[in-house]
């Protein structure tokens, strides 16, 4: 099956973020193909490229990143709750005269109509956090 | 644009549970059906529990500074998002009276609900 996550929850402040990092873990070990995370309402915390987490913690946007790496899911983070609470990749940072940035990619910002996309792309679109 | 409220089949359903202030669900909510709308989906909201104040008349933005919801409920034509429900028992816990409501709703209950959630390729809830 192919499916999608919807992750709404911060990383730290809420055990959804650690949940669908491991959910997309086992959907993956089980063979099915995950297509995209995408990020909204405070899940865009999970972007945060500067989060500093105590070693002896799961560093929930390192998982998010190996995710990525090892196995080719997109990591797409909405634009508009982002730039509301200051996840800001390099170019928007330019664009809107700010020093320095909160993302990077593999992370990517995009619009709400990836959601919709993903959501009726895919066989099972799951979200964690409400 | 004048679909049966239990006939065809739309692309996207959107749920909204909350009301326009305290939280953002209901703006989010609304800006998702906007979006999908432009992108050509056909979309339905289903307004339930506080979310039925949203269709309630009159209200303000509020001190806060944030932006009421009433303008965004107003583009929904313009969208050609005019499949609106509301769910009776929620008009009834808060004791709205349906004729009031703006823009107009097909007021649903029950079974219906569940027909209306299935007959949408996806459902997003807020």
């Amino acid at each position: 099956m192919r499916y999608a996550i919807l992750l709404l929850g911060a990383p730290y402040s809420h055990q959804a973020a650690h949940s669908a990092l491991r959910f997309a873990r086992a959907v993956i070990a089980r063979g099915h193909h995950l297509e995209a995370v995408f990020f909204y309402r405070e899940g865009v915390h999970n972007a945060a490229r500067l989060a500093s987490p105590p070693q002896d913690e799961p560093h929930l946007v390192d998982g998010w990143t190996t995710l990525n790496q090892e196995h080719g899911v997109r990591l797409e983070v909405c634009i508009a709750a982002a730039l509301r609470r200051g996840i800001v990749d390099a170019d928007e940072a330019a664009r809107h005269g700010k020093q320095g940035h909160s993302v990077q990619a593999p992370f990517e910002l995009t619009g709400l109509g990836q959601l919709v996309d993903l959501g009726l792309e895919c066989d099972r679109l799951i979200t964690f956090g409400a | 644009m004048s679909e049966e409220p239990n006939g065809d089949s739309g692309d996207l359903l959107v749920i909204l549970r909350h009301g326009p202030h305290g939280t953002s669900y209901l703006k989010e909510g609304l800006d998702t059906a906007l979006v999908a709308a432009a992108f050509g989906r056909r979309v339905s909201l289903l307004f339930m529990a506080s979310g039925v104040a949203a269709l309630v008349p009159g209200q303000g933005a509020g001190p806060l500074g944030q932006k009421g919801t009433q303008p965004t409920l107003a583009m929904l034509e313009m969208y050609d998002i005019d499949r609106l429900f509301v769910d009776g028992a929620g008009l009834a816990e808060l004791g709205v009276a349906p004729e009031s409501l703006t823009p107009e709703a097909t007021v649903i209950e029950g079974d219906a609900i569940a027909a209306l959630m299935a007959e949408h390729a996806l459902v997003l809830t807020f």
